[in-house]
């Protein structure tokens, strides 16, 4: 008993600089494959869930997604072919980030046009208002001085 | 007899709305002070039969009576008091009888302490409020009835989702209510606007009150609800774009962005059109929050297909007040007059470089959360939108934000200094680059996107302290007299300060927490012992107990540092026996602004369970800083000269009078 205590403890102790698995049997023996599955499992979709990635979800299917992606890891795909591979099997519904494509191009782009738009028409009323006499008044006539002048001897008077 | 006399108050509380809705309008078209002051009446009235209404489901969830539908599906007779008070808006029906309770609340409000306003605006902004209101009193009448009785009524209830019960739930749903709903004011405010084709500083000095409560609520909402979801559903996330936390993130931008037009109406009478288009997007999504959350749209566009009553209802008054109120905006705005007019580089062209980029985060957080449904009705085609895409593209935006933060309120009304301003600020910048470098040297591993991000929290902060500092002349006057001074200075100005610095407080937090966060997860027996970021948790029993309504397993760790004894922690996991399901309630010891985060796991045949240990780094400034700029909020809201209520200057009733 004491033994297996020992070895547990041994156990939980090595996978320490790890700590980085969903479950603890999941782990890869590779710390450097490991960050990668980790990376991968925050971009990928629980499908079954409201909106979590495998690697938030105890769902058994996000398990299963999670030993998928380490299967491509230490089969040696790169990152991306095993999106793509995933991709394939599961859609485009799988990815958290959708891909920069026809159909979404108006997500990725809307915000930074209408950043731009914004900019613009600023941009472009400023000049407007500059070109139409800008905004620092032009000091006051003689004349005007006279007739403020009467003008603040009245209110003071009737005040 | 209970649920029929709420259900009865609640007809009532209709049939006043719809007067309210009439009645004032034509009472402002003849110029008839008596029929306009019927909405004042009303207005209240109103609120007496919907609180009369809510405080009978009240009572009906405390005194258990099953024979209610509403209580039958959401109670249970064991479960504690607090609870069943809470598990009221637990639940669809029930929450939106409290939407409707804390509309008719702020309809009460004007119409209490609106004797300063002129008689047609109170009249047309009442009418309007009572226009958003009869469309949900008759939503909940005819879609969602809380009060509908079973034929055999059962002994015991199905209990309240054991995820909702928690004093979390107590406060998160009326806070973002009164945010949500609190902007429905704003809104109401610029349709009479609209309506009576007048505008002017006095309606921008009413609405920002209104806006900043609405706005302070929301604040404190919506990082409650984040704590709520970081302690109880037990992986430590506290944001996860949900749609759902999307759907009150979007008012709050827009409301934040609101804020600050209206101060410039209020102050310069500039940027009039744009701040009643604001006042009607933000109120326009606080609708579509509603909407999204309300209709089960979010779950499965199929499953709204399938039982659509509600979702179209919803969808229905979502369309008539949006379109209607832009509609009404685009023939409408151009007879109000453009005024103030400002240089570029002054406090006003600040304050709009601050809209142009909320307005464009609310953009993106609009587009992510919307385009999955709208691409899934165009084509059929799944796609999901998520974290990384809302990190990716709503980040950047942040950053010349927060840049120009602290320029703000440096520059002068009308035309500023940027030089003068970025003088003032070179010891908040330089104060900024040390902890850069300080951050750098000391940090390992990590994005290195993260210690630039502390440095601009860092300038965010000290450069509101900057403001603050030059203001009472600290250092370059007596100290004394720099005491007196910071007495003497305006609360609003304390406020802009505090929720500044609230701003890089909660942005250090998060970088902190998502850069340096440590983690343990492992399988544990009784005496293992599990190592995260210098402590020492050794899990010490494993026991059960029972609780009201629910058994649940306990471990206890023994906490230490260095050799050191520090505390002991008792996370658990609750099975709740009437729906069968379980939570995970994790042990969260602060220190400092540090959290240690435990969570159970299954438990396994030989007596071991798994466990999961994060140790996240000043988590809690995550949340300080809304509290702080809440805070804010109250100090500006405090402001003798913002009052609500404050007595207008008497020298201008005379001439009035003399006019008419």
């Amino acid at each position: 008993m004491l033994r297996m205590i020992a070895a547990i403890v041994a156990l939980t102790l090595l996978a320490m600089p790890v700590a980085h698995a969903v479950q603890p049997d999941e782990i890869m023996a590779d710390p450097a494959k490991e960050a990668r599955a980790r990376e991968l499992s925050r971009e990928l979709r629980c499908m079954v869930c409201q909106n979590q990635s495998i690697d938030d979800s105890e769902a058994p299917l996000a398990r299963d997604l999670r030993l998928l992606v380490r299967e491509r890891i230490s089969a040696g795909d790169s990152n991306s072919q095993v999106i793509d591979f995933l991709v394939a099997r599961y859609g485009e519904f799988v990815l958290l980030k959708p891909r920069f494509e026809r159909q979404t191009l108006l997500l990725w782009l809307l915000a930074p046009l209408a950043l731009l738009a914004g900019g613009a028409a600023l941009w472009l009323q400023m000049r407007r208002r500059a070109g139409s006499g800008g905004d620092v008044p032009s000091p006051l006539t003689p004349e005007e001085e006279a007739r403020l002048a009467a003008l603040m001897s009245d209110d003071a008077k009737s005040g | 007899m209970i649920a029929e006399t709420g259900h009865y108050a609640l007809v009532l509380a209709l049939g006043l709305a719809l007067i309210q809705s009439i009645v004032p309008l034509i009472g402002a078209r003849l110029r008839d002070p008596a029929l306009m002051n019927v909405a004042r009446s009303t207005a209240l009235a109103q609120l007496v039969f919907c609180g009369a209404s809510f405080v009978a489901l009240v009572v009906l969830h405390v005194t258990s009576d099953f024979s209610v539908a509403n209580v039958y599906e959401n109670s249970h007779s064991m479960k504690p008091l607090i609870y069943k008070i809470t598990g009221v808006w637990g639940n669809h029906e029930g929450s939106m009888l409290l939407w409707v309770s804390i509309l008719s609340l702020f309809g009460g409000l004007v119409a209490a302490f609106g004797n300063n306003l002129p008689l047609s605006l109170r009249a047309h902004v009442l009418s309007v409020q009572a226009w958003v209101a009869s469309a949900f009193y008759l939503f909940i009448l005819i879609t969602s009835n809380p009060f509908l009785r079973l034929a055999n009524p059962p002994i015991e209830g199905r209990d309240l989702n054991p995820v909702l019960q928690d004093v979390g739930l107590a406060v998160h749903p009326p806070m973002l209510y009164l945010g949500y709903v609190g902007f429905s004011i704003s809104f109401s405010f610029a349709i009479a606007a609209l309506i009576e084709g007048r505008i002017d500083a006095a309606w921008a000095r009413w609405v920002r009150p209104w806006t900043l409560m609405a706005w302070i609520f929301l604040t404190l909402g919506i990082a409650m609800g984040s704590y709520w979801a970081y302690y109880e559903l037990g992986w430590g996330g506290w944001w996860f774009w949900d749609p759902v936390e999307n759907a009150s993130l979007m008012p709050w931008l827009a409301g934040t962005a609101l804020l600050h037009s209206a101060l410039v109406m209020e102050k310069r009478n500039a940027l009039k059109v744009w701040t009643i288009l604001l006042s009607i997007l933000t109120f326009s999504l606080s609708l579509l929050g509603t909407f999204l959350v309300r209709s089960g749209v979010l779950t499965s566009v199929h499953a709204f297909a399938t039982d659509p009553t509600r979702g179209v209802f919803i969808l229905l008054i979502l369309c008539v007040f949006i379109g209607g109120s832009l509609s009404l905006y685009a023939a409408r705005a151009s007879s109000l007059k453009q005024g103030g007019l400002f240089a570029p580089i002054s406090r006003e062209g600040s304050l709009v470089l601050n809209n142009l980029f909320l307005t464009t985060a609310c953009a993106t957080v609009l587009v992510g959360t919307l385009y999955p449904l709208g691409l899934e009705v165009l084509t059929g085609e799944k796609i999901s939108v998520g974290a990384p895409f809302f990190n990716l593209t709503f980040g950047p935006l942040f950053v010349p934000l927060l840049i120009a933060v602290p320029f703000g309120p440096m520059l002068a009304w009308k035309r500023g200094d940027l030089l003068g301003a970025a003088q003032r600020l070179l010891a908040a910048g330089i104060g900024a680059l040390l902890v850069l470098a300080l951050v750098w040297a000391w940090a390992h591993g990590g994005s290195a996107l993260a210690p630039p991000a502390i440095a601009l929290a860092v300038f965010v902060i000290l450069g509101s302290l900057t403001d603050l500092v030059e203001r009472f002349g600290l250092f370059r006057v007596p100290f004394a007299t720099a005491l007196r001074r910071a007495r003497g200075l305006p609360r609003s100005v304390w406020g802009t300060a505090f929720a500044h610095a609230g701003l890089g407080i909660a942005l250090i937090g998060i970088v902190c927490e998502t850069t340096w966060n440590s983690e343990y997860i492992g399988t544990m027996k009784p005496d293992d012992v599990a190592r995260v970021a210098g402590y020492e948790l050794k899990l010490d029993d494993l026991f059960q107990r029972q609780g009201p309504n629910y058994r649940e397993m306990i471990a206890q760790f023994d906490v230490s540092r260095d050799g050191r004894a520090v505390s002991t922690m008792t996370p658990s996991k609750r099975s709740f026996t009437t729906r069968g399901a379980s939570t995970t309630e994790a042990a969260l010891l602060t220190r400092g602004a540090s959290q240690l985060y435990v969570s159970l796991g299954d438990a396994t045949a030989e007596g071991a369970i798994a466990v999961r240990i994060y140790h996240k780094p000043f988590v809690l400034l995550i949340w300080w800083g809304p509290v702080l700029m809440a805070f804010g909020g109250v100090l500006s809201l405090s402001d003798r000269r913002l009052r609500v209520g404050a007595p207008k200057p008497a020298r201008i009733q005379p001439h009035l009078q003399a006019a008419e």
